[in-house]
């Protein structure tokens, strides 16, 4: 007896909806088992990790700030992904963008003005799209891989960061800490933004869902990027050219990632060593755990956003290594794409390949 | 003095280079079998923590080597029927992959940060290697010997071996391949195995030579720059010992400008400097036509058999 | 041995998700005999063979060779049988070169001396010409094909597969192709010869096995039957011939093109060369030409995914629309549909309704502003499926669910009811069932009727004599001055054809381009 894999006719749409869900789950039962066998309260350490942080109410602020950088970057990206344009180097146009804000901030510090927080936003959205843009021209112009272009100009930002935040940017009253000084009032949005309660990220975040959405539905844009991700030659065919999609989705992606960086900034309010979160790896996660679909990238970067608060939690009440929630979303990553045979196979029992493989000729 | 100095420059160069040689020799062997596995930093990550601990809990680097070996071509393996049995995209697999690494890396390495152990030596009586210059030769780590037998070992294999023709058979052309009847999954598992070995041992020459100790991440982007050393080569082994040791140039010149500040601009340019080149020559070469050498024709593509 | 088949097949049955491949099939070939296996698309002729040479399993059934019955695991044990083959889609490697290709296909070591010796000496054999150190992606179509036999040759094998070795020959390199099947027959190897072309199995083959829909419906002695009566068997029903109205009065010029000229998209491409053609309302124009001569260039260059140098080398209605992009020349009314089905003319992972919205969007009118009215793509696709007669669920379902016919019925009517000006399409009926096949040739004659302007790009010298009213050859993407059907014969298209192909041709035909006549 063994297993065969019989291709559906049609992907099916129960398990592209279903498989996240059961992606999660098993990665749970997973945990119980890798923790235990680490000689730690393996149901506990799971329950942090994964319910506390939904249970408890004082953590929902926490969940919240987290995923609002990861469901706008991973918004960008589910673009992108969509195209089959492996914009991996989000991390570097997070951190860029970031910058970008941090030097409008800078130059803005003894002054006040509606327009402060407008323009930070409209930098660090600019420059995180010329960072994507490098990949761009770089891949239309010569074809070199934006996979491997990305992802070096993420090593390059990081540098850029340290050297701005060492250098020139320093905080004079810092203590001789890498760091710049902290935001002013007029470049930070208020915490409680219309008194929801709600963080402005987020509420930045669902918005952009929803713009998404309409893109991806309804568009001949949102149409034609699904068409060049699944058969270049046919989007072609169909009147669409792909340099301009390339360009489009990293250019996007880019200033989604940009636009992260600056709420983030906003947040943390002000640049340090500790900025580069790996935001815009994570997001990548988030945007293929939500099966590039604006709703379930939102739903996703919660689920992302619930590990890190609970690898936090889990890391004080379990003292579970504070790498766990790392290992944790990579585990994800592989049950996510692991499961996406369901999608596309039947599995089925099959009893005769065995007998043919029995008898062989001499 | 200067001629000390170059020499010692040189066999920093030398040392920093062959990590990124092994992991890029073991990344050529993959590709050239038509497949692309982004999780040379994971991989190398993985050996890196297994080399450390094994040899500071049993006091024997080669056993240490072994492990990091073993552990390397385990995790390909991971990468291998992801992508391979499962049909899972290579790009989103190798970024799990490197994503793993790092997250099982500082697990276990977790309990070993802070800890020192003595470098590994070069395999030669020290006699061999009194004065600098005989050092170039004589006074290396095993790695450095090591990596440059893989490399040419693995260009003799691919040219020369009807083995290697199978292998770029399977690489340029997999549903031919397999029509006259080569088993292309299995020989694909092997090279990815064999390039998540070769990661392994990379990983191990850094936390046992390079810097004797375990630090998060202490790869540093280098599996980075190993996978476009693969692409400059033009997937050639010739010109990927070339091109190591031109990268290992540019990253010796931030090891420098951090000692003995005789840079102008900032270290943190130096830093970036092997990342920003890489981009640069990535765009050079490609916009040559030809001259840059071409891709294995199956490259990324999944490979299903019908029937 | 002389009673003793070379091969036996009994009852070989092979399934596939949906599809009953193979239902119970038994045939048998003998030493030295050509068998010809006949069937339409589709009916099951390539999985059988495959099973012969190992890389399948069938599910049931019984191989016997040379009496014994065999278990054929790989292809590597079908070798070493006795068994060689030549495929379709040629198992080479574009980026090696001729030795070494050869080396791949033989198992266990050889050195390169040994075996360039050992090549050379079956090339004189044979009369089969080629130079082993050149690099295959820079060999003709015909010269691909005799790696792959020399290959099979030098195996020494009983029985040699060959799987619709003339599809892309000209007729005077399937003259050549089968001297040497006749004299590798008369030493005593048998041939099971793969075709669905009736006149090459009467002037071939010894013995016919006929399949339909996986089943063996009749075994002949081909050269007692006409093409005709075998067609029969092989489709199932009387042969029906399009119904041309005579239109002869001809309209203005709809489509002009003027010294077109586009370099090799890459390195395995053909540029085009100085290409001219006007054809009128009513008309249907044919251009014949062996594969890979500019027949994909071309028919990108007209429908627009790639520019001309100028606006004015291409006119539709005497619009310039040499500029345009495939969106605009679609709304001058050029429409095209390319020869690959799968990732060109349609998408498979998308529904039927996205596959309508890929091209038919602006002409027909519900994509405005850049928003997408998915109701009225669900109904342009509902119409296309319900006036093309395409089984399938509707228009939801994803264009890979679709079979071969089904799907290029559904892209043939999705450009049709646009009601284009001008029509460009290549290769109609590729791997279309016969029923298809005849639908579709009926509808581009009534676009025609309708004073629309045609273009046929096909490898089928039938269905282009059957259908055209001017025929062309393109060659090395030069095309002839087209010239009416009945003034041409199969002979001297095909010396066109043949043009500087090296192939099988004598050498006296090398260089002669018939095109500029």
């Amino acid at each position: 007896m063994r297993l065969r894999l019989e291709k559906r006719l049609e992907p099916s749409r129960k398990m592209l909806i279903l498989t996240p869900v059961l992606s999660v789950v098993a990665i749970m039962v997973l945990g119980i088992i890798i923790f235990d066998g680490l000689g730690y309260d393996g149901p506990q350490a799971v329950w942090e990790l994964f319910f506390t942080p939904v249970l408890d109410v004082y953590k929902w602020r926490d969940v919240a700030t987290k995923a609002a950088p990861l469901i706008i970057i991973a918004l960008g990206l589910s673009l992108s992904n969509q195209a089959k344009i492996w914009n991996i180097g989000a991390e570097g146009q997070y951190i860029v963008g970031a910058i970008a804000a941090a030097g409008v901030a800078y130059s803005t510090q003894s002054v006040t003005g509606f327009w402060i927080i407008p323009l930070m936003v409209l930098a660090g959205m600019l420059a995180g799209a010329a960072y994507a843009a490098i990949p761009a021209v770089l891949r239309t112009r010569y074809g070199v891989s934006e996979v491997l272009s990305s992802l070096m100009l993420v090593y390059v930002s990081l540098q850029l960061l340290s050297y701005m935040i060492t250098g020139p940017w320093k905080d004079p009253n810092g203590h001789n800490f890498p760091q710049t000084a902290q935001l002013t009032a007029a470049q930070i949005l208020p915490h409680d933004l219309l008194g929801s309660g709600i963080p402005p990220g987020l509420l930045v975040a669902l918005l952009a869902a929803l713009i998404f959405y309409i893109i991806v539905s309804c568009t001949v844009f949102g149409f034609s990027i699904r068409a060049i991700g699944e058969a270049p030659h046919a989007a072609r065919y169909g009147g669409f050219r792909s340099d301009r999609i390339i360009w489009a989705t990293l250019m996007i992606s880019g200033a989604m990632a940009g636009l992260a960086g600056v709420f983030e900034l906003m947040q943390l309010s002000r640049l340090n060593l500790g900025y580069p979160s790996g935001y815009g790896f994570t997001a990548i996660i988030v945007s293929l755990l939500g099966r590039s679909h604006p709703i379930g990238v939102f739903i996703a970067g919660l689920v992302l956003a619930i590990t890190y608060v609970g690898g936090q939690v889990a890391q004080t009440v379990v003292h579970v290594p504070n790498a766990t929630a790392g290992l944790f979303q990579a585990l994800l990553l592989f049950a996510i794409l692991a499961s996406d045979l369901l999608v596309r196979y039947r599995i089925r029992l099959s009893f005769k390949g065995d007998i043919a493989a029995k008898r062989s000729v001499a | 003095m200067t001629i000390t100095f170059i020499l010692d420059a040189l066999i920093t160069v030398i040392g920093i280079t062959t990590p990124i040689l092994l992991a890029a020799t073991g990344e050529l062997i993959v590709e050239k079998s038509g497949v692309i596995n982004l999780g040379v930093e994971g991989m190398m990550l993985v050996g890196a923590i297994a080399g450390f601990a094994v040899t500071f809990e049993t006091g024997n680097p080669w056993l240490g080597i072994l492990i990091a070996m073993v552990s390397g071509a385990v995790a390909a393996s991971i990468f291998g029927v992801m992508v391979l049995s499962l049909g899972a995209n290579q790009v989103a697999t190798g970024l799990a992959l490197t994503i793993f690494g790092i997250g099982l890396s500082s697990l276990i390495g977790s309990n070993y940060v802070g800890i020192a152990i003595d470098p590994l030596d070069s395999p030669f009586p020290d006699t061999l290697a009194l004065d600098t210059f005989w050092r170039i030769v004589f006074g290396h780590s095993p790695f450095v010997y090591f990596a440059v037998f893989l490399v040419l070992a693995t260009g003799f294999f691919l040219n020369k071996t009807r083995a290697g023709l199978v292998l770029r058979a399977v690489g340029e052309n997999d549903f031919s391949a397999h029509s006259i009847g080569y088993p292309v999954i299995r020989i694909r598992y092997l090279a990815i195995a064999f390039g998540g070995a070769a990661a392994g041992i990379a990983g191990a020459d850094f936390s046992l030579v390079i810097s004797p100790l375990w630090a998060e991440q202490m790869t540093a982007g280098r599996g980075w720059i190993a996978l476009a050393l693969v692409v400059f080569a033009g997937w050639r082994a010739g010109r990927l010992l070339a091109g190591s040791y031109f990268f290992g140039v540019l990253m010796a010149l931030e090891l420098y400008a951090k000692a003995s500040g005789f840079a102008i601009l900032p270290s943190q340019f130096w830093a970036a400097m092997p990342y920003l080149i890489a981009v640069i020559v990535l765009a050079l070469l490609s916009s040559r036509d030809g001259k840059g050498g071409k891709a294995p024709a199956c490259l990324g593509k999944p490979f299903i058999p019908n029937g | 041995m002389g009673a003793i088949n070379r091969l036996e097949l009994i009852n070989v049955t092979k399934r596939f998700p949906g599809v009953l491949a193979n239902d119970r099939v038994s045939l048998t070939v003998n030493p030295g005999e050509i068998h010809a296996l006949l069937g339409e698309n589709g009916a099951g002729k390539s999985t059988l063979v495959k099973m012969i040479y190992g890389i399948q399993a069938p599910d049931s059934g019984s191989i016997l060779w040379e009496g014994k019955e065999v278990r054929i695991n790989n292809p590597r044990a079908a070798r070493r049988l006795g068994i060689g083959m030549v495929f379709q889609h040629f198992s080479l490697f574009e980026a090696m070169d001729v030795v070494e290709n050869i080396a791949l296909g033989l198992d266990g070591s050889v050195s390169r001396q040994a075996l360039n010796a050992e090549i050379r000496g079956v090339m004189d054999k044979y009369g089969l010409k080629l130079d082993p150190r050149r690099q295959i992606a820079t060999l003709s179509v015909g010269e691909r094909q005799r790696i792959e036999i020399v290959r099979a040759l030098l195996l020494n094998p009983q029985l040699l597969i060959m799987d619709e070795p003339t599809s892309v020959l000209t007729p005077q390199e399937v003259d050549e192709l089968f001297k040497t099947l006749r004299r590798l027959a008369s030493e005593g190897v048998s041939i099971l010869y793969i075709s669905h072309k009736l006149h090459e199995i009467v002037a071939l083959c010894d013995r016919a096995t006929i399949l339909r829909g996986g089943k063996v419906v009749g075994t002949c002695d081909p050269r007692q039957e006409t093409p005709r009566s075998m067609g029969e068997m092989m489709i199932g029903s009387d042969l029906r011939d399009p119904a041309r109205g005579q239109m002869k009065v001809e309209g203005t010029v709809r489509l002009s093109v003027t010294n077109l000229s586009l370099p090799k998209p890459d390195d395995f491409g053909v540029a085009l060369d100085n290409v001219n053609l006007d054809v009128k309302g009513g008309e249907i124009f044919g251009i014949a030409g062996v594969a890979g001569n500019g027949q994909n260039e071309l028919l990108e260059a007209l429908c627009g995914e790639r520019l001309s140098s100028a606006a004015d080398v291409i006119k539709v209605d005497r619009i310039p629309v040499g500029q345009f992009g495939p969106t605009s020349r679609r709304e001058v009314g050029l429409c095209a549909v390319p020869e690959e089905r799968n990732g060109h003319a349609a998408i498979g992972t998308f529904s039927l309704a996205d596959n309508a919205t890929l091209t038919a969007r602006t002409r027909i009118g519900f994509a405005t502003q850049g928003f997408i009215d998915q109701d009225g793509a669900d109904a342009y696709a509902a119409k296309v499926i319900q006036t093309f007669a395409v089984k399938t669920l509707g228009p939801n379902s994803l264009a890979a669910s679709l079979s071969g016919g089904n799907l290029q019925k559904f892209v043939m009517g999705r450009e049709i009811l646009q009601a284009p000006s001008v029509l460009v399409v290549s290769q109609p009926t590729w791997g279309v069932d016969a029923g298809s096949a005849a639908f579709i040739h009926q509808a581009l004659i009534d676009l025609a009727d309708k004073g629309s302007a045609i273009i046929v790009i096909s490898q089928d010298l039938d269905e282009l004599l059957a259908l055209c009213d001017r025929l062309s050859v393109i060659n090395l993407g030069r095309l002839s001055v087209g010239r009416p059907v009945s003034e041409v014969s199969v002979q001297e298209l095909g010396l066109m054809m043949g043009g500087s192909h090296g192939g099988w041709t004598t050498p006296a035909m090398e260089g002669d381009h018939a095109a500029k006549a």
